[in-house]
């Protein structure tokens, strides 16, 4: 590594003539995903309040709405998106979604299996016994 | 990558052989007589080029710590042991209260990026402290909340439940707190080094590590505080 000071965060290097029309795309594109994170948590707290939904399609929704609010996130506060200068950041998100994917899905399943699988409970045991 | 370290006589040499089979593109190239070398050594980077996507790296690892709490939860958040459930225990409005203080210390942080941008010290610093002001806000509420818990008896070692949450939820808030005296820092470093590079790259990688706790809070109010309640 070389002890220079020309270094440049990429994205950051942004020529000043245009920084102004770049701040105000920049706003315009906080204010866009403020306003869509609002909308979702909004309707999200409003679902698990409300009574005039099928109760249990509600935990699914909600998990719809939670994804989606994270998508929102992810490209109008991380700026993640499809453009050739991102391609290793969104390769690295793949991959770590894929992850948390398999051990969230895989524990819940794994655990519930067991559960299932548990030795019988005490009045079946007994039941069992009587004959 | 392919690496070749072979003297201009040999390297003419195998391509005349391979030549047959390559066709009319290896022929182009053997007719320019000029043998194509690749460079052994890395080449230099500027200092700081890849940090962005290294600390988008630790930001997926970190991720992957708290999908291993949040197995956690999902296995254990059933298990109450006779002690308070969910929806004895979660103050909804509290919860959203709290994510809103997030969700705004998250945009008034990419207004000081933006403000970065501009080169404008003091209204980075202002936004900054906009920031920080938030943050505080959602920690004294979430500390607020445990002190509440805990004073109803609903303690970590109350039952599974109650343990996966509090793991879960005080992580959580254990990188925001930490966030914060970064958050700290990096106003000192504005204030007595201004926007140089290596400043602004600190700027940047608190950015995604800032903007990433927030999208990690939306998972937890989901998972945790409203399908508690719901089921």
């Amino acid at each position: 590594m070389s002890a220079t000071h020309d270094d440049r965060v990429p994205g950051y290097d942004a020529a000043p003539a245009n920084a102004r029309a770049e701040t105000r795309s920049g706003l315009l594109v906080y204010t866009i995903g403020l306003f869509l994170a609002v909308i979702l948590t909004a309707t999200s707290f409003w679902a698990a309040n409300t009574s005039l939904l099928w109760p249990p399609g509600v935990p699914l929704g909600l998990a719809v709405l939670a994804i989606a609010q994270m998508g929102v996130h992810l490209v109008f506060f991380l700026h993640i998106t499809t453009g050739s200068d991102n391609t290793n950041n969104v390769l690295a998100l793949a991959f770590g979604m894929l992850i948390v994917t398999l051990v969230v899905a895989g524990s819940l399943w794994i655990m519930a299996n067991l559960n299932a699988n548990m030795m019988p409970s005490p009045e079946l045991l007994n039941l069992h016994m009587q004959h | 990558m392919t690496t070749l370290a072979t003297t201009g006589d040999a390297f003419v040499a195998t391509r005349d052989t391979a030549a047959d089979s390559h066709g009319a593109a290896a022929a182009s190239q053997r007719t320019a007589a000029t043998p194509q070398f690749y460079v052994l050594d890395e080449h230099p980077h500027p200092a700081g080029y890849s940090t962005p996507l290294g600390f988008w790296l630790y930001i997926m690892s970190d991720c992957l710590l708290f999908s291993v709490l949040f197995a956690t939860y999902g296995v254990l958040g059933g298990n109450y042991a006779a002690g308070p459930s969910p929806r004895d225990l979660f103050d909804l409005p509290l919860v959203a209260v709290n994510t809103t203080m997030l969700l705004l210390s998250s945009i008034t942080y990419g207004f000081a990026m933006l403000a970065m941008q501009d080169n404008r010290a003091g209204r980075v610093q202002m936004w900054l402290a906009v920031t920080a002001f938030f943050g505080l806000c959602f920690i004294g509420i979430e500390l607020y909340e445990f002190a509440d818990f805990i004073r109803q008896g609903a303690t970590p070692q109350r039952s599974a439940f109650l343990s996966a949450f509090f793991t879960l939820v005080g992580c959580h808030g254990l990188h925001v707190t930490v966030g914060l005296l970064w958050l700290v820092v990096m106003m000192a470093q504005v204030a007595a080094r201004g926007f140089r590079d290596t400043v602004q790259r600190r700027l940047f990688c608190f950015s995604l590590f800032w903007h990433t706790l927030d999208i990690i809070w939306v998972g937890i109010f989901t998972v945790v505080y409203l399908v508690g309640i719901v089921s």
